[in-house]
C-alpha cells in the first residue's frame, strides 16, 4: 500500500510539471503579460521594461518557470498585478468553490446513484426509458443554458431563490448553482450506475444473496451496489477536478466570487501569476482526487490489493 | 448527413481486402447475439459484416432516424440558410428591440432589434462547421497518434500516454479561456484549432486501445508472416477493425464540441460579433432576460436540439456497433 502510494506520487510529478508548464507557456507565449497593465493604450517602452524587470519577465522562459515553481513549493504564489498576493485571492476564492463542488458532488452521489439503481433494476420499464431520456436531454443542454434558465425561472419568475449569490455564498445559496454545475455529470453518473447495476444484477453472487433470503434492500446495498460502484467512483473522482475548473460558467451566471470568477478576471486581464497559480492548484486537486479514487477501489473491492 | 458519415466507413469495411476478417468479426457478432437476442429471427443466408449488420439495425432504429433527420435538416440550413430565413442576420433595427413574436419575425426581436428567427437559422452554420471540422481534426489526429502508439508500443507509447495524462489534467473550459483570450482573429478556425489541440487525447486513448486489441488477432499474424509491410498491416488489416469505437466516441464528441463552442462564445472568448453564433446570442440576451426571454429561449432551444441530435446519433451508432451493450 505505502509503496503503491509512493509510486503513484512519483508518477504524478511528470503530469504535474507537464500540465503547469503547458499553462505557463500558453499564458506567457500567447499573450503579453504587461499589456493588461496599461489599459487600452500600449505601454510606454520604458515603463514596460521596468515592469518586466520588476516581475522577472525579462529572463528566459524556462528560468521564469523554474523560479515560479520554486516559489510555489515554498508557498509563495506570487503577487497579482494589483499588488495583492495570489495566496490571499485563493484564500477567499477556494472555500467558496469547494462549497459549490461539495454541493455538486452530493447531488451526483445522492440523485445520480439513486436514479441509476432504480433504472438499472427496472431496465426497459417506463421509469427506465423516462429517466434515460431525461438524462439525454440534460447532457445535451449546455451548462450555461441550464443555469440561465433556472435563474430565469426560479430566481426571476417565481422568486424561490436569489438570482445572484451573496458574497458569503452559504451552502443554502449554493443549492441551485450546485445543481446546475452537477447537472451533466449527474446524468452521466445515472447512466453509468444503471449500466453497471444492470450488468451485475444477473451475476451469481446476487442470485445467492437472494436465495439465502436476504431482504431486497440489503441485496442491493450490500452486494449489488458495492460491486457496481467502481466505475461510478472513478467517474466522480475524475469529476472533482473538472467541476472545480468548470465552475467558471456557473460562477459567472450566479455571480459567485469563487475560483472561476478569479480565473476569468485573471485571464481577461492577462494576470499571469493569478492564472498560473490557480491552475496549478486545480491540477494538484485533480491528481490527488484521482489517487484517492484509486485507493478507494481497495475499500470497495477487497480483491484489489496494492503491493 | 448520416449518409455521409456512414458510407465511407462501410466502404472501408467493404474494400478492406478483408473478406476473411469481416467474416471473423461477424461470426463473433452472431455468436454473441443469438442467445436471447431479439435479432435471432429468420434464417441468415450469409454472414453479414459488422458494418452491414450495424446499418441494418440503424435503419430500423427510430432514435437514429429522428436524429438523422434533424441533422440533415441542420446541414441543409447551414449550407443554404436563405431557404427558410429571409433578410440578413446582421440587419437590426433598434426601434424594434425586445419586441415579441410578429409576422416576419416568429421568434421576435432581441435587445438590439435583430430578428431572432433569422439569427437562430444563420447560427446553425457556425455550430455545424465547428462541430464537423473539430471532430474530423480530433478523429484524424487522435487516431493517427493513438493508433501508431498502440501498434508500435515502446517508448513512443509511454511518452504519448504521459502526454495524454497531462492534457486530461487541464480543465477544458479553462484551457479554452487561456488560449483563446489572446487570439485576435475572429473566425471559427482558432476555436476549431483549440478543440483539436485539447480533444485529441480522448480519441487517441480509444484508438490505442482498440489497435492493441486488433493487432493480437490471427489474421494480423498471418499478414505479418506473409511479409506484409507495417503500413499495409496497419491500414488494410488493423484500421478497418479498430475504427468502430473511434467513430462512436467521435460522433458523441461532435455534440459536445458544438456545446463547447457556444460556451466559449458565451464567455466571450470563442466567436465574437459580427459572427452569428447561438452562444453569442444567448450571451447577448442574458441581460434582457426579464423583458425579452424569447431572445434567450430560441437560440438555447436550437442549441439543445442540435447537441441532443448528435448525442442520440452517437448513442444509436454505439448500440448498433457494440452488441454487448444491449
Amino acid at each position: 500500500m505505502g509503496r503503491y502510494v509512493v509510486r503513484r506520487l512519483l508518477q504524478m510529478i511528470p503530469v504535474f510539471v507537464g500540465a503547469t508548464l503547458l499553462i505557463f507557456l500558453m499564458v506567457n507565449v500567447m499573450g503579453d503579460p504587461i499589456a493588461g497593465l496599461c489599459g487600452e493604450r500600449a505601454c510606454d517602452p520604458a515603463t514596460a521594461a521596468q515592469l518586466k524587470k520588476e516581475f522577472g519577465l525579462d529572463k528566459p522562459l524556462w528560468q521564469q518557470y523554474l523560479t515560479y515553481m520554486g516559489n510555489v513549493f515554498t508557498g509563495d504564489f506570487g503577487t497579482a498585478f494589483n499588488g495583492q498576493p495570489v495566496t490571499e485571492l485563493m484564500a477567499t476564492a477556494f472555500p467558496v468553490t469547494i462549497r459549490l463542488t461539495i454541493v455538486a458532488i452530493l447531488f451526483e452521489i445522492v440523485i445520480g446513484i439513486t436514479l441509476g439503481v432504480v433504472t438499472g433494476m427496472r431496465r426497459g420499464r417506463p421509469v427506465d426509458t423516462g429517466v434515460l431520456l431525461a438524462t439525454l436531454v440534460v447532457i445535451s443542454v449546455p451548462t450555461f443554458v441550464t443555469g440561465l434558465l433556472l435563474q430565469l425561472l426560479l430566481g426571476v419568475q417565481w422568486h424561490w431563490i436569489q438570482p445572484s449569490v451573496s458574497q458569503a455564498a452559504t451552502f443554502g445559496e449554493l443549492i441551485v448553482p450546485g445543481l446546475v454545475l452537477a447537472a451533466v455529470s449527474l446524468a452521466y453518473v445515472t447512466r453509468l450506475t444503471r449500466t453497471s447495476i444492470a450488468e451485475n444484477k444477473r451475476s451469481d453472487y446476487v442470485r445467492t444473496a437472494v436465495a439465502k433470503g436476504l431482504p431486497r434492500h440489503r441485496v442491493i446495498t450490500r452486494h449489488l451496489l458495492r460491486n457496481s460502484l467502481i466505475p461510478v467512483v472513478t467517474f466522480i473522482g475524475a469529476d472533482i477536478g473538472a467541476l472545480m475548473g468548470g465552475a467558471i460558467v456557473t460562477e459567472r451566471i450566479f455571480n459567485i466570487h469563487g475560483v472561476g470568477y478569479q480565473l476569468y478576471q485573471g485571464i481577461l486581464r492577462q494576470n499571469t501569476q493569478t492564472v498560473v497559480g490557480f491552475v496549478t492548484v486545480l491540477v494538484l486537486v485533480f491528481l490527488v482526487a484521482n489517487l484517492l479514487v484509486d485507493l478507494l477501489y481497495a475499500v470497495l473491492d477487497p480483491r484489489i490489493r496494492y503491493a | 448527413m448520416p449518409e455521409q458519415s456512414y458510407e465511407p466507413d462501410r466502404a472501408i469495411a467493404g474494400t478492406g481486402a478483408g473478406g476473411a476478417m469481416d467474416l471473423a468479426a461477424s461470426e463473433a457478432e452472431t455468436l454473441e447475439r443469438t442467445p436471447g437476442g431479439p435479432q435471432g429471427t429468420g434464417p441468415q443466408a450469409k454472414p453479414r459484416s459488422l458494418w452491414s449488420d450495424a446499418w441494418r439495425d440503424l435503419r430500423r432504429n427510430p432514435v437514429f432516424l429522428v436524429s438523422g433527420l434533424v441533422i440533415v435538416f441542420l446541414v441543409v440550413i447551414s449550407l443554404w440558410p436563405s431557404l427558410i430565413a429571409s433578410g440578413s442576420p446582421l440587419q437590426c433595427d433598434l426601434a424594434k428591440a425586445q419586441e415579441g413574436s410578429q409576422p416576419g419575425a416568429p421568434f421576435g426581436y432581441d435587445g438590439q432589434g435583430c430578428n431572432v428567427y433569422t439569427r437562430t437559422v444563420y447560427g446553425a452554420r457556425t455550430s455545424v462547421t465547428v462541430g464537423v471540422c473539430a471532430t474530423l481534426g480530433v478523429a484524424l489526429l487522435g487516431s493517427a497518434l493513438g493508433g501508431l502508439a498502440g501498434f508500435f508500443g515502446g517508448a513512443w507509447d509511454s511518452f504519448l500516454s504521459r502526454i495524454t495524462d497531462v492534457f486530461f489534467a487541464i480543465p477544458v473550459v479553462l484551457g479554452g479561456l487561456v488560449l483563446l483570450s489572446v487570439v485576435t482573429s475572429n473566425t471559427v478556425w482558432p476555436v476549431i484549432g483549440f478543440m483539436v489541440l485539447l480533444g485529441w487525447p480522448q480519441i487517441s486513448r480509444i484508438a490505442r486501445g482498440s489497435v492493441i486489441t486488433a493487432k493480437q488477432n490471427d489474421y494480423v499474424q498471418a499478414a505479418r508472416a506473409l511479409g506484409a509491410s507495417h503500413s499495409r498491416i496497419l491500414l488494410r488489416h488493423i484500421a478497418p477493425n479498430a475504427v468502430a469505437p473511434v467513430i462512436v466516441v467521435a460522433t458523441i464528441a461532435l455534440g459536445t464540441y458544438i456545446s463547447l463552442e457556444a460556451t466559449l462564445s458565451y464567455l466571450g472568448v470563442g466567436l465574437k460579433p459580427p459572427n452569428v453564433s447561438w452562444g453569442i446570442d444567448i450571451s447577448a440576451a442574458s441581460p434582457y432576460i426579464r423583458n425579452a426571454p424569447h431572445a434567450l429561449l430560441w437560440p438555447s432551444g436550437a442549441l439543445a436540439v442540435t447537441v441532443l441530435a448528435f448525442i442520440m446519433l452517437g448513442d444509436a451508432v454505439r448500440d448498433a456497433l457494440d452488441p454487448k451493450l444491449r
